[in-house]
């Protein structure tokens, strides 16, 4: 029964719990005993909650009894990636620097999904304040992707990835500034999805870079993750950089299919990538014709300019963005005896080499002398690709691409190279820079049976048609 | 533009001054969260995770302060623009982002000027919006920063909105600095962006101020003085400073820009030790904050709500009563006055009495004005204006006005303010002196001293009714026709 | 534009954003924010002048609040969080210098 349980999608587990077939206690109880076989293996999780997923459950199972109607994600387990806030759990963004912190208050995504329901188990690892690709620069584990643990899950959204992956979960949430819930996605065989930029309110999500970060679903298919999509997008008055558009319908109009359709390879990414991946784009682009969509190819040559803008701009934010953790309100504090010498000392403690790497790449591109050369010139970038991307959306209705040039990679294989982690997100960047939406879906298995992702890109606001190629893809590689 | 004496720190020499005024912003609330914008609350109170800003947490910027920011830009003679905001980037335990969110190259109000009582014109550089920080309370070493043992942070004040209104180096002097923020400050009032009270705070003055020999043109290294939170710091730091900036040239000293402060006990100006890279703000683009853009009409509304300006009704008083000192003239413009004033203008009252009235008697008043409508001030002076009613009596009736809702012509009944003539007067200081035959015989003799005594025994008995000023013309009266009939 | 940055440079940047390094950190942190730089000297290759820089990927403007009061924190949570507390007062060791 419990094998049966994980493989159930949300509509289904909402089907299953409608009919009795099932209870929600059950539920939990499933998804605890793969827990505990996996977690071991996999580490996904910062903090674990089963009891109070538990209890959420009883009292669920009560109210349906009581012929009360739940929400759209009753009963569906969710791990939370830890930027997120709760006020359940602690919130450390795997960082040293926040090591014990519990908000005062919950992410409105948070809200949003307990609003409907949804039993939040836990916190997932990422790279500290979501910056890398591999999951390895946290401050308390290392995540293993669950397809051979001597590989990286990618990142930064690994954990929450590998928990959907392993199936320790069926939904987890990531927030993707440069491609951090893509290109996990892709490495671990799930749907990863980032909305257009304003979509998702980021209130509550710890900020890694304010212009680049969404917050978006990892699941197991792509109904899944857009009922999740449904459940989190729309305005909230907390974050003033939310879209005022009501949150699209992406559930039904799925199955509408993309007869008609021009989708667009963008042959100088599929470029980047390794053959076996590259034959994955175009088994996809084959599904597409086949269904009925008319693909072409379309060479966008300025999104390489993409990468070197990224990391001037996500720097230069995240150097401003971090300067809050001083050791003065929350968090970690180092001894100092003045408080210059606390705030170097909670710093130099707190945060790990790579978030140091990043703050001082930041801070130098902002600094006196350097902030035309480096930050004027990489928003000049921003629109460069936003022009390209437009360029194309004449031509092309969507894009298709690898969402990474290579499937997972080995545990320290990168981690000593900064710049060629850094080209992991060759593919999935632009988007950020633009603020369009783009969708991962698992595309098969290379040689050695490890994942590929291809990723569909639109332009803003084209969710729903985004979502309906993607199930036609899924539908089809399956 | 005017010209205008101005005293130089030495002979010889002038002022260059610039300032740069932070008033908070009378919201509600603060200006990217909904805590309560107010003064006085128990320490670390009205806070939120916004103006503590605890991860994640997002600002969401304030109508109510952005239409201030209008009203006080339009009031002096801004262009309104769509504005961005961007982080100033330093460290300071008492910012609680480590980041101020600020206006830089594009503030909501550009350009300006300001017109003072003297009538000369001063540019105004930028008002724009930008957040307060918490406030520090230093521990030990006489609660000064240099010399405290450790510091306490209240962020009641985090977030709290201000206008920063940076003016062109045109001031000339100290007492023009304070004419300055005065005739700025009854316009933040007038307009209801600000509550003025520069003892709260609301009210923070930064000067910069360089000095340089007359007739020279260009500007010479300028210093500048933090935190001036009183009219009389403000006037004392400058004369300070630029006395010790023309004895550092006299004495062929460099001088350095540097940032002091006033040191209010011992009368001096001081360096600030600040941080080394303190001018390294790396300002960038608020992310978290889309642009403000005015809506024309919004700014058309507000130019036509516009309250009546201080510069306006001097405008206007020079017309109408051109000779005014500016004494009296400052007083009759202030807002308490000059709703009186006006309606006795437009009830054709004579602009001299009118502004006398409202001077003397209406100022003395104000404290309990009460009933005395600007419709009942305009009916009483109408009286001393048709002669009516003597200077003494339309005093009484004006303050008897203030607390008798009762109409006026009852009222002067009732007070027995009945219009009497000189002889009316006469026989009543001749009544009260008869009993008195001893003094009025010395008095006909020349002795002046007496005559105060016999006209304070008619004040004693008449005084609701006449005034001194009466009782001793009809006593002088009397005095000569009992000489001349004597004769 | 060629920006070699220097251990000094480092340095500086460092004490901007709080950080203190090691000796071996100093060496590593140039070295590599060096390779990063030439990385992103490629941006300077292209002629953009006819680019406008992008601020923000949203073009929306007056994102406004009503000035409505709103429910905060209590002292008691606020301070619970602090590293160090006194009175009713976040407490830090002392400051030298004004920002
Ligand atoms: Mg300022
Ligand atoms: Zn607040």
């Amino acid at each position: 029964m419990n094998d049966e349980i994980l493989d159930w999608g949300i509509a289904e587990l909402a089907r299953r719990l409608e009919s009795r077939e099932v209870t929600t206690v059950e539920v939990i109880d499933a998804y605890q005993e793969q827990i505990a076989i996996q977690e071991p293996e996999v580490d996904a999780f910062l903090s674990l909650d089963l009891e109070a997923a538990r209890r959420r459950a009883i009292d669920q199972d009560d109210r349906r009894s009581r012929g009360e109607t739940l929400g759209g994600l009753a009963g569906v387990p969710i791990a939370l990636k830890d930027n997120l806030c709760t006020t359940a759990f602690p919130t450390t963004a795997a960082s040293k620097i926040l090591e014990g912190w519990t908000p005062p208050y919950n992410a409105t995504v948070v809200d949003r999904i307990l609003a409907q329901d949804g039993i939040v188990v836990g916190k997932t690892n990422l790279d500290e304040f979501a910056m890398g690709s591999s999951t390895e620069n946290s401050a308390y584990k290392v995540t293993k992707n669950p397809y051979d643990l001597e590989r990286v899950p990618g990142g930064s959204s690994g954990g929450s990835a590998a928990a959907v992956a392993s199936r320790m979960a069926l939904v987890g949430l990531g927030s993707d500034t440069g491609g951090s819930i893509r290109q996990p996605a892709s490495l671990t065989g799930v749907v990863g999805f980032k909305p257009t930029y304003g979509r998702v309110s980021r209130y509550g999500l710890l900020a890694f870079a304010s212009s680049l970060d969404q917050i978006g679903p990892l699941t197991a298919s792509v109904e899944d993750a857009a009922l999740v999509a449904e459940a989190i997008m729309g305005h909230d008055p907390r974050d003033a950089t939310s879209l005022q558009e009501a949150a699209p319908s992406l559930v039904r109009p799925l199955t509408e299919g993309v007869r008609g359709i021009r989708v667009g390879i963008v042959t100088n990414l599929v470029d980047t990538a390794t053959p076996q991946v590259q034959a994955s784009v175009l088994r996809a682009a084959e599904v597409l014709t086949q269904s009925g969509a008319s693909v072409a190819e379309i060479s966008l040559d300025e999104l390489a300019f993409g990468l070197a803008a990224y990391y001037v701009v996500a720097p230069a934010e995240a150097s401003s963005n971090l300067a809050r953790y001083d050791g003065v309100r929350y968090g970690l504090r180092e001894a100092g005896s003045t408080v210059e010498e606390m705030m170097i000392a909670t710093r130099t403690k707190g945060f790990g080499p790579e978030v140091k790497r990043r703050i001082m790449l930041g801070t130098y591109a902002l600094s006196a002398g350097y902030y035309d050369a480096f930050y004027v010139t990489a928003q000049r970038v921003r629109t460069l690709v936003r022009t390209a991307f437009s360029r194309a959306y004449e031509a092309f209705d969507l894009l298709l691409c690898p969402t990474s040039p290579t499937t997972a990679f080995r545990i320290g294989e990168r981690s000593s190279d900064p710049v060629e982690m850094y080209r992991s997100d060759v593919c999935t960047i632009p988007s950020n820079l633009s603020g369009d939406p783009a969708i991962s879906i698992p595309a098969g298995v290379d040689a050695d049976g490890l994942p590929i992702g291809v990723q569909l890109l639109g332009p803003a606001l084209s969710e729903r048609l985004l979502f309906r190629a993607a199930y036609a893809v899924e539908r089809g590689l399956r | 533009m005017k010209t205008r004496a101005t005293t130089g720190p030495a002979e010889g020499w002038e002022y260059v001054i610039g300032l740069e005024v932070h008033t908070e912003l009378k919201t509600a609330t603060k200006l990217f969260c909904g805590c309560p914008n107010a003064f006085g609350e128990e320490p670390n109170t009205s806070v939120c995770p916004v103006c503590l800003g605890l991860p994640g947490s997002l600002p969401v910027m304030n109508v109510q302060a952005v239409d201030f920011a209008i009203r006080v830009g339009l009031a002096l003679d801004a262009t309104i623009q769509r504005s961005q905001f961007h982080r100033k980037n330093y460290f300071y335990p008492d910012m609680p982002k480590d980041y101020q969110i600020s206006q830089y190259d594009v503030p909501i109000n550009a350009g300006g000027h300001l017109e003072l009582p003297s009538g000369r014109v001063i540019g105004i550089e930028r008002a724009h919006l930008e957040e307060d920080t918490g406030k520090l309370i230093h521990r030990g070493g006489h609660g000064r920063i240099e010399s405290a043992e450790y510091s306490l942070i209240d962020y009641n004040r985090s977030g709290v909105p201000l206008l920063e209104i940076v003016s062109a180096p045109d001031i000339r002097d100290p007492e023009e600095a304070k004419e300055y923020v005065t005739e700025l400050r009854s316009i933040l009032v007038a307009v209801g962006a600000s509550d003025g009270r520069m003892e709260e705070g609301s009210l923070r003055v930064d000067a910069n101020v360089s000095v340089r020999p007359i007739g020279e043109a260009g500007f010479r290294t300028r210093v500048e003085i933090k935190n001036l939170n009183s009219l009389r710091s403000l006037v004392r730091a400058l004369e300070f400073e630029g006395l010790r900036q023309v004895h550092l040239y006299d004495d062929g000293e460099a001088m350095i820009q540097q940032t002091r402060f006033w040191d209010e006990a011992r009368s001096v100006t001081g360096a600030l030790r600040l941080k080394e890279e303190a001018n390294d703000y790396r300002y960038f683009p608020e992310p978290d904050l889309p642009p403000v853009a005015p809506d024309p009409d919004l700014i058309e509304d507000r130019r036509a709500e516009l309250p009546e300006l201080p510069s306006t009704r001097r405008g206007y008083l020079a017309r109408v009563l051109p000779d005014l000192s500016d004494d009296l003239r400052e007083t009759v413009i202030a807002d308490a006055c000059w709703p009186y004033f006006r309606a006795a203008i437009d009830a054709n009252i004579t602009p001299a009495r009118a502004a006398a009235r409202c001077a003397n008697e209406l100022t003395a008043l104000l404290a309990d004005i009460g009933v005395l409508t600007p419709a009942r001030f305009v009916e009483v002076l109408a009286l001393e204006d048709r002669g009516e009613l003597g200077a003494s009596q339309v005093k009484i009736l004006l303050r008897e006005a203030c607390v008798d809702s009762t109409a006026v012509p009852e009222l002067i009944a009732k007070l027995g303010l009945s219009a009497r003539d000189v002889g009316a007067i006469k026989s009543m200081v001749a009544e009260v002196v008869a009993p008195f035959a001893d003094e009025w015989e010395r008095y006909l003799d020349g002795d002046e001293k007496i005559a105060g005594f016999l006209v304070g025994q008619v004040m004693r008995k008449y005084g609701r009714q006449i005034s001194g000023a009466d009782a001793r013309q009809a006593l002088v009266e009397l005095g000569d026709e009992a000489r001349k009939s004597a004769d | 534009m060629t920006n070699r940055i220097d251990q000094e440079d480092v340095a500086h940047i460092a004490q901007l954003a709080r950080l203190s390094l090691s000796d071996e950190e100093l060496i590593e942190y140039q070295s590599t924010l060096s390779r990063i730089l030439e990385v992103i000297e490629v941006m300077n290759s292209e002629d953009l002048s006819s680019y406008p820089p992008m601020d923000h990927p949203l073009e929306t403007v007056n994102l406004l609040r009503d000035d409505v009061v709103h429910q905060g924190l209590d002292r008691e949570v606020v301070l619970a969080m602090a590293p160090s507390s006194e009175d009713e007062y976040f407490r830090v060791p002392r400051i030298l210098g004004a920002p």
